[in-house]
Formats: structure tokens, sequence, C-alpha cells
């Protein structure tokens, strides 16, 4: 099975976007951590208004470079601004304009919700009336107001994440940054702290940068995405853009009494790039698999084969990943052959 | 200026909030003195050890105990302020714009109310046992040596906190201190009766200013001048307690 690569994608495509709508440039940003190169002379430009993700396994470096320009790194060499300010020169003024909800958030178990919240608006300095207008208005956001009392060690996994994030917009910053935000909750707080996200940021305008190692998350969320290896940007694009750049989707039919001309009408489409036809089963390489089944199901009755079941299989941000490092994102799975695996995750899901 | 005052306040109201449900906490380190308090108090009152002391065993050796909670007290402030590190708690106090020095101060205040809570609550069981108190001016002098003892010690465990990075052997390093600061400053008894070789050491410890200055505030009996009392331990304390502060803070930068 062979995928046409696209080869028009350009890493540095995104020196359109114009120096005064960046809410983040990063200017080769590098940290050395005993001399292993954790991040790698990263730029980087993250517009303002937009939702960035950082995809990557497990110690690629996301962590890192959201550390270093949360201020609570310094770089090794290179360095970064945030609306305007130098994350070297300008900590304090850094400070003041981000929000931060940290991979091990840690909230104070022995205080109530209201009480970590508090506490953490009093230190950006918001006065009593403030603090508690917001305190309401974020509890109610997040959907903990009828725990805003209970103490924190009594939460769930869930609310303490919510809590984190809630805690992270008590001083409405201009820039969030969220590492790894879903990372151990359950899929049903996962599609809602997603949904939360996303509404923040359009709601609010809000530039937020998060990381995650999760394909479907960057998928669903991230207006642009860099994926990252080894401390390098590998590959920075919208998710549509960098799924194209791996290749066609994929249409799998189950037949019964399949027959030469129906295989002949097919190889006739100038859509259908590739195929193969095995015992019941048909593979198809189209552009766009959700509108190719129509046509290909009707051209399957015009030749009275009798087509059992129908599946569109598009390429996965893993694949992309996959396609860039020649190794899965996952490391140590096995990454054999990728239309099985993927029908397979298909059927997990 | 006035938002690190306002930051200080804020740590020290949160902390003061878990103390009241951790009440253990706040009674942690009154055991062993009191016990100390207890034994060593009751034990020796009838017996005339030292000659020269005009109190009963008891009175001279409250404001000993209370040097030692006041050092142990002192000590748990660092210790909390490692565990906060190591969490990761503080992590989320530094990504604010407040500066590190009132992250500092703010630890630093929450340890001396601490202490001092712990101090009076041990002074008070003396009063309990039979000791005899001078005059309520000296109370409020004591006070301030209290504030001065437990500075200066919350300074010298930030100093050792910054070269710690793991919270369980910096608790067991506070155990070998807490000892020999204490028994080398009269504590027990009368510096003028150490061993000559033991003498110098004594002499070097700021808790030995600090409990006699103690002492002289709340018995009226004293070693030194309390005017040297006072001004050793008012040095030792900015001394400890900015180095402290110095050293923390640069230990946070990677």
């Amino acid at each position: 099975m062979i995928f046409v690569e696209n080869e028009n994608y350009n890493i540095n495509d995104d020196t359109h976007y114009n120096m005064d709508k960046s809410a983040i440039s990063l200017k080769n940003l590098c940290k050395l951590f005993q001399g292993v190169q954790a991040v790698d002379c990263v730029n980087l430009e993250i517009e303002t208004g937009e939702l960035f993700g950082l995809l990557g396994p497990n110690g690629a470096g996301k962590s890192t470079i959201i550390k270093m320009l949360t201020t609570m790194l310094r770089p090794s060499s290179g360095t970064a601004s945030i609306l305007g300010h130098d994350i070297i020169q300008e900590r304090d003024a850094v400070r003041s304009c981000i929000g931060v909800v940290f991979q091990d958030a840690t909230l104070d178990k022995k205080l109530t919700g209201k009480e970590n919240l508090d506490f953490h608006a009093q230190l950006y300095g918001l006065d009593r009336d403030v603090r508690r207008r917001r305190i309401d208005e974020i509890l109610e956001l997040v959907d903990l107001r009828d725990k805003a009392d209970v103490m924190v060690e009594n939460y769930s996994g869930g609310m303490q994440r919510r809590l984190a994030i809630a805690r992270g917009l008590i001083h409405h910053p201009r820039v969030l940054f969220l590492d790894e935000p879903t990372l151990g909750l359950d899929a049903q707080t996962r599609r809602s702290i997603w949904e939360y996200i996303k509404e923040l940021n359009v709601r609010e305008d809000m530039t937020i940068v998060l990381t995650t190692h999760y394909m479907e998350e960057a998928d669903h969320l991230c207006k642009r995405v860099a994926i990252i290896d080894h401390g390098k940007i590998i590959a920075l694009n919208s998710p549509q853009e960098l799924k194209n750049s791996v290749g066609p989707d994929t249409i799998i039919m189950q037949i019964k009494y399949c027959n030469e001309l129906f295989l002949a009408s097919l190889s006739s489409f100038s859509e259908i790039m590739a195929f193969d036809a095995s015992e019941g089963q048909i593979v198809l390489q189209v552009d766009d698999a959700q509108s190719r089944i129509p046509q290909v199901i009707i051209e399957a009755c015009m030749n009275r084969v009798t087509v059992i079941s129908v599946r569109a299989v598009e390429p996965t941000l893993e694949d992309v990943f996959l396609k860039f490092t020649g190794r899965s994102i996952r490391e140590g799975e096995n990454t054999g052959d990728l239309t099985t695996k993927k029908c397979l995750q298909r059927m997990g899901s | 200026m006035r938002l690190c005052l306002y930051a200080v306040s804020s740590i020290w109201k949160r902390d003061m909030l878990r103390l009241s449900r951790q009440k253990s906490r706040l009674l942690g380190s009154l055991f062993a003195p009191f016990f100390l308090l207890a034994f060593l108090g009751l034990g020796f009152r009838r017996v005339d050890l030292l000659p020269g002391m005009d109190t009963n065993y008891l009175s001279f050796l409250t404001p000993g105990m209370m040097g030692m909670t006041l050092l142990s007290a002192s000590n748990a402030t660092s210790f909390f302020l490692l565990l906060d590190r190591e969490v990761g708690f503080l992590k989320e106090i530094m990504v604010t714009p407040i500066s590190r020095l009132s992250i500092i101060l703010g630890r630093a205040a929450v340890g001396i109310t601490n202490a001092m809570i712990q101090s009076l609550i041990l002074l008070l069981a003396g009063l309990v046992m039979g000791m005899k108190l001078s005059g309520p001016a000296g109370f409020l002098f004591a006070l301030v040596f209290i504030i001065l003892i437990a500075s200066t010690f919350i300074g010298l465990g930030l100093s050792l906190a910054s070269f710690m990075k793991d919270t369980f052997s910096f608790g067991l390093i506070l155990n070998f201190i807490l000892y020999p600061f204490l028994f080398l400053s009269g504590a027990l008894y009368p510096v003028d009766r150490f061993p000559s070789y033991m003498a110098p050491l004594a002499y070097m410890n700021p808790l030995t200013y600090g409990i006699d200055g103690l002492r002289y505030s709340l018995l009226g009996t004293n070693s030194f001048n309390p005017a040297l009392d006072l001004s050793v331990m008012a040095i030792s304390c900015v001394v400890m307690l900015s180095l402290g502060a110095y050293l923390f803070e640069i230990s946070e930068v990677e």
C-alpha cells in the first residue's frame, strides 16, 4: 500500500504572519539539560487569539518550552516574548499577563475551592469586590459552584483539574498556557474540558497554548499544531493540512458477489488513486473518502454487487507524526500495517 | 511595595487558615519541650542544684524550653516551604507577579506566628506548674525576644533548605541542628557552669543570648547584659533572615 506524499508542505510557511499580530514569539529558544538538548533552537510565532497546540511524545520538550515561556526556567540561549514582553528581561510583566495550568497542577488540598481561588487572586493584587465577583463567575463557568465550599481533598480528579484551570483564569490573562490539560481524565470530563477551552478561546479572545500527546485533542481543539520531537519542531500547520500532507483517505468496503465489471468500472474513476481487491474486501485510496462513498456505492449497485459495509479511514495526526519521524508517537508501540492498525483503532473507539 | 505587603499578608492568611485546620501541626513541636519541662522542672524542683540561681529550677527552665520550642517551630517553617516546593505548590505561586522575597517573608511571618503561639502555650504550662513571672512589662519584652529568636532560626532553616532538595533528608538534618543549639545555649543550666572547653561554643550560639534575654524579661535573672542580648539577637536575626532569603531565592533559579 503506497501513500502518495504531498511534497508541497513547508515547515517555514508561517513567515507570512504579521509580527505585530504575534502574541508569542520564540527566537532560537534553546534549553540544555546536562548537555542534552531538551529544546533545540525553536523559532515560532503564535498569533493573538490563536488556539495553538504543541504535540509530541513524552519527553519531546513541550513542557520545557512552556516552563521557559512562563518564566519558570531560564533558556540556555535564545529568547521569547509574550505580548511584546521579553521572558528574560521582563519577567514580572510576562507573569502578570499570563495564566498557567501545569501538568501536575497543585491545589491546596486543605483549603476549599473558593479559598484556593481567593488566595491566587490575592497574589495578583485584585481587591475584595473584584475577587468575589470573579470567583462566582469562574466557578459557574467550570461548573463547580455547588462545590465552592468543599475542601479540595474531597474533589475528584476532574473537579480538581477544572479548579486548576479556573485558578489559571482568575486574573483574566490574555495568554493561557495549558500543559497536558486532560492528562489522566476520563473521556467525558475530557470532552467537557475541550468544549470549555474552545469557548474561552472564542468568547474571551484569549490566546491559548496547550501541550498534549493525545492526537485527538490537538486535532479537535487546535487551529494550528506544531509537532515536536527531540526538542525540534518537525511540522507546523493546521491539523487538516498536516493530515492532508500524509496522503489520501482510504475507503474499506465489505462486499458480496464481486465481479470483474465492478472492478473495471472502479479503475476508470479518476478520483480513485489505487485500489486493492481481495476476498470480499475492497480497499480504495481516494482524495476525500466522505464525498466519494456515494459514488462508489452507486457503482456497486449498478454492477449488482452487494455492499455489506463501508468504512472511511482518514489519516490522523498519528500518521503525520509517523511520516515525519518514522515511528509512532507512543514509544515502544508496534507500528505494523497502517490500515489494519487504523481499522483496529476505529473498531476500538 | 504595597503589592509585596499585600502578598505577604495573603500568604500569611492562607497558612493560618491551614494551620487552623491542622491542629496537630500547630502543636507538633510542643511535645518534647513540654515533657522536658514537666519531668526536669518538677523533678529537680526541690533540689538546690545550682547555687547562685535566685529562682527555682522550673522557672529557670521554662525560658530555656521556650527557646527549644521556638527552635523546632522555626525549623518546621522551612520544612513546610520545602514540602511546598516538592509538591509543586511553590511553582503555582512563582508564576504570579509577586516577588520571591514576599513569598519568603510571608512564610517567615507564618513561622513567627506559629513559634510565638507555641512558646506562649509552653509559658502557660510553666506558669501552671509554678513558675513565677517578674511583671507584665517583662512579658512584652519577652515577645520581642521570641520574634528575634524565631526569625534567626527561620533564616538558618531557609539557608539549609536551599542546599537540600530532598525534603526527608532535610527533616533528619533539622534534628541534628536542634540538639547542639539547644544544649549549647544555657537552656538547661547557666552558661557560666559550662566546662571551659564548651563555653566558647555557647558564646557563639545566638540562642544563648536569646534565652538569656527571655529569662531576663520573664524572671529578672540574667548572665549577660540585656542590651548585649538584644543587640546580638537583632544582628543575628537580620543577618540570618537576609542570608536565608538570599540563598533560597537563588536556589530557585535553575
